[in-house]
């Protein structure tokens, strides 16, 4: 049986590709040449040259075809479009996201079907359940919880989740190390980033600043009392939450609360106001496909690295939820991803909203 | 069940010929002396590889002085631009270069270098449709500064015939060094450089069934050349560097064969191409052959498909056991469209999806067969793909 396994020239990805290999799987390794800034492919993180290199030479070396797939163009079309008309309508967007749905699980896949392939492959830490009674295919978080990537995953529907595996999913991060260790691949030891492939190790406020100057625009930062403390650089350079770089002097730690973008104000506070109760998501995904009906009790993952908390999730309609969560969370991020786990279990997510539309 | 795997991409390259290895093999460890050295060791090399030379010069129909042995066809078109134009500009002050849109890269970004970092003026002949030159065009662009004259013999991606006789007596005429790339002519074509009326004229052994890693440059005597790598003086002072005894000989046991099995090689290769050509042109919607319709080297077609990722296409026909190559051949999967067929005029749409297939001795009809069974099936599946 073929499979096409997504190759990074990273650990996961690589040892993913040597696991199918030897479960007697007939493998193909793909790599998605993504958009880079002019002049900086170098350190793109996910498709340097070195990177592709080091996929090639694990192709090599498990004596699998390998082949490069160019997707800058609809990759910057999609995914980067998103991430700067993301910060110029106020929120943090998440593009992996994006790229996940439209460029890996889609035009990658389908690619991989067309080469005859049964099942796309990737290194993600997650993991597949069929329901046989249903037939449903469920998605789980990986066993390694450090590691576990169902949250990016979230945005998978049954076509797709039926036509993909994740070999690491299964493995902690160390025994994925000890396979590469065993089977010797040549793998070099890059630290996991969680950078934006295409910032290339630069700062986004870089990247917005070179893509989008006429949107980072001076303006005030204000105490919730709507009293001017200062004058921010931009909205697109905060994050709801944080606390360095404002340029404010306090007696009292000070974060950011808000982003005004009508008014182009920040809005900020000490801890105490940061925590929220609520939030509407819109945009969801239902991994079994179909909305549950009524409210429902989840733990939520606010953020890749949050850790989830208990809420109420109550469908809305047309793809919008309203979460309650039993304690105030900081950090509530307009842009990212409010994904719902059932225990185990990812039953979907949505991008949180500035507010309810 | 292991994939029967069908090479068709023989332009890419050859398999060395049973032959040919043996006659290398003996000068690996057995006859291993410097040719360069004075004693015995020394000497059995050094007749191995002016045999060698001599062989080449028969084939060329030239003076054994007159071959200048490489490690490929590449530093041939290296070694005959750089050293043709440099030594033009010293001895007549000759500074524009001639070239045409279709040139291998080898001989195009070579004589890029010598416009954007050594101050000639390079020109480019005008080409028609099927990437040919006009001899009477051709005239028109030579200048009294025209330092040096490089035209393809026969293109690498496709496959058109240039007319080098013809071109050559008009720069003969106009005491014009001129230089044509023989890399891929050399397997099938006539090579006798008198008729050809070239000055220099690269080949390369694993174009022809030799090994990789050795190629000749043929220089007229009396043909100025500046040397490119100096050093120990082997080569007539030409080309410096331990000279390759095993390779050598290889290159001229495979280009002795080449000539002696020239009219049998084609007379194989031509017609299963020619099915493949009509097939194709016939099956697949939208599709066009690129470069010359008949004027072509006998063992080449290769095509346009409209709307089709060239890169796609030659991966999913790899999968499936088919090696083939495009205009554009590019590992890192950049859809570039090739400079040949943009020169040519085609659009991006077309240029992108182009295929060349080149067969060779060992091409069955079979082969042949089942990719003109499989190939339209292809074609349709990428056509289908999104992104």
């Amino acid at each position: 049986m073929r499979v096409v396994v997504a190759m990074s020239g990273g650990v996961d990805s690589s040892v993913a590709a040597a696991l199918l290999k030897e479960q007697g799987y007939e493998v193909i390794g793909m790599m998605l040449r993504l958009w880079s800034e002019p002049g900086k492919e170098g350190s793109n993180r996910c498709c340097t040259p070195d990177a592709m290199e080091m996929a090639k030479r694990v192709a090599g070396r498990l004596k699998i075809p390998f082949y490069a797939i160019d997707v800058r163009e609809v990759f910057y079309d999609t995914v980067v479009k998103y991430f700067i008309d993301g910060y110029t309508q106020g929120i943090t967007p998440n593009p992996c996201l994006v790229c996940n749905r439209t460029i890996r699980f889609h035009i990658l896949l389908e690619r991989a079907l067309a080469f005859g392939a049964e099942y796309l492959a990737t290194g993600h830490y997650a993991r597949l359940r069929r329901d046989d009674l249903s037939g449903i295919v469920q998605l789980l978080r990986g066993i390694d919880t450090h590691k576990d990537q169902s949250y990016v995953l979230h945005v998978l529907n049954q076509q797709q989740l039926s036509r993909v595996l994740f070999p690491v999913g299964t493995l902690t991060k160390s025994e994925v190390r000890e396979v590469a260790r065993r089977i010797n691949l040549p793998i070099s030891d890059r630290p996991d980033s969680q950078d934006l492939c295409f910032l290339a190790g630069d700062d986004y406020r870089n990247f917005l600043e070179r893509h989008i100057p006429q949107n980072l625009e001076v303006g005030n930062i204000v105490n919730l009392d709507g009293v001017s403390l200062g004058t921010h650089r931009g909205l697109a350079y905060y994050t709801i939450g944080q606390r360095k770089g404002l340029g404010i002097t306090s007696k009292y730690p000070i974060y950011v609360l808000k982003k005004e973008l009508e008014s182009n104000t920040l809005v900020v506070g000490e801890e105490g106001y940061l925590g929220q109760r609520q939030l509407y998501t819109v945009n969801n995904n239902w991994i079994s496909g179909k909305q549950p009906e009524g409210s429902f009790r989840v733990q939520v993952k606010i953020r890749y690295k949050a850790r989830e908390a208990w809420a109420t999730v109550r469908p809305l309609g047309d793809y919008q939820t309203e979460v309650i969560f039993d304690e105030p969370q900081r950090d509530i991020t307009p842009g990212q991803a409010a994904v719902y786990y059932d225990d185990e279990m990812v039953l979907g997510g949505g991008i949180i909203a500035i507010d309810k539309e | 069940m292991e994939l029967q795997r069908i090479y068709l991409d023989y332009a890419a390259t050859t398999p060395v010929d049973q032959r040919v290895l043996e006659t290398m093999l003996p000068y690996f460890s057995e006859h291993y002396g410097n040719p360069s050295s004075i004693h015995t060791f020394g000497q059995e090399a050094e007749s191995a590889m002016e045999n060698a030379r001599e062989t080449v010069a028969q084939i060329l129909n030239c003076q054994p002085k007159e071959i200048i042995f490489t490690s490929c066809g590449s530093e041939s078109d290296n070694l005959a631009l750089r050293g043709a134009a440099f030594a033009a500009r010293q001895t007549r002050n000759a500074n524009h270069l001639l070239i045409t849109p279709v040139e291998h890269h080898a001989v195009s970004r070579t004589a890029e270098q010598l416009a954007e970092r050594h101050g000639f003026v390079l020109e480019y002949i005008p080409v028609d449709q099927y990437g040919q030159v006009q001899p009477d065009e051709f005239r028109r662009c030579l200048r009294d500064d025209t330092a040096l004259v490089s035209v393809i013999y026969a293109n690498n991606e496709i496959g058109t015939i240039n007319p080098i006789a013809s071109i050559g007596e008009i720069c003969r005429d106009r005491g014009i060094s001129f230089h044509t790339d023989g890399v891929q002519a050399a397997a099938y074509l006539p090579i006798d450089v008198n008729q050809l009326n070239v000055d220099l004229m690269a080949i390369g052994a694993h174009k022809f069934y030799g090994p990789k890693g050795i190629g000749a440059l043929y220089v007229r005597d009396g043909t100025p050349l500046i040397p490119t790598q100096t050093g120990g003086g082997q080569e007539y002072g030409i080309r410096a560097g331990t000279s390759n005894t095993p390779y050598i000989v290889g290159l001229a046991e495979a280009l002795r064969l080449a000539n002696e099995d020239r009219q049998q090689r084609t007379s194989h290769v031509q017609p299963l191409r020619d099915l493949l050509i009509e097939h194709t042109l016939a099956q697949i919607p939208d599709s066009q052959l690129t470069g010359h319709p008949q004027q072509r080297m006998p063992n080449h077609a290769s095509f346009v498909f409209k709307g089709v990722d060239g890169n796609a296409l030659l991966m999913m026909l790899d999968v499936e056991g088919f090696a083939c190559s495009s205009g554009s051949a590019c590992k890192t999967g950049s859809p570039e469209p090739s400079d040949v067929l943009t020169s040519l005029g085609y659009s991006n749409e077309w240029a992108l999806g182009s295929l060349r297939v080149t067969l060779g001795i060992q091409t069955k009809p079979e082969e042949i067969d089942t990719f003109n069974r499989h190939l339209p099936g292809a074609v349709q599946r990428i056509r289908q793909l999104i992104g």
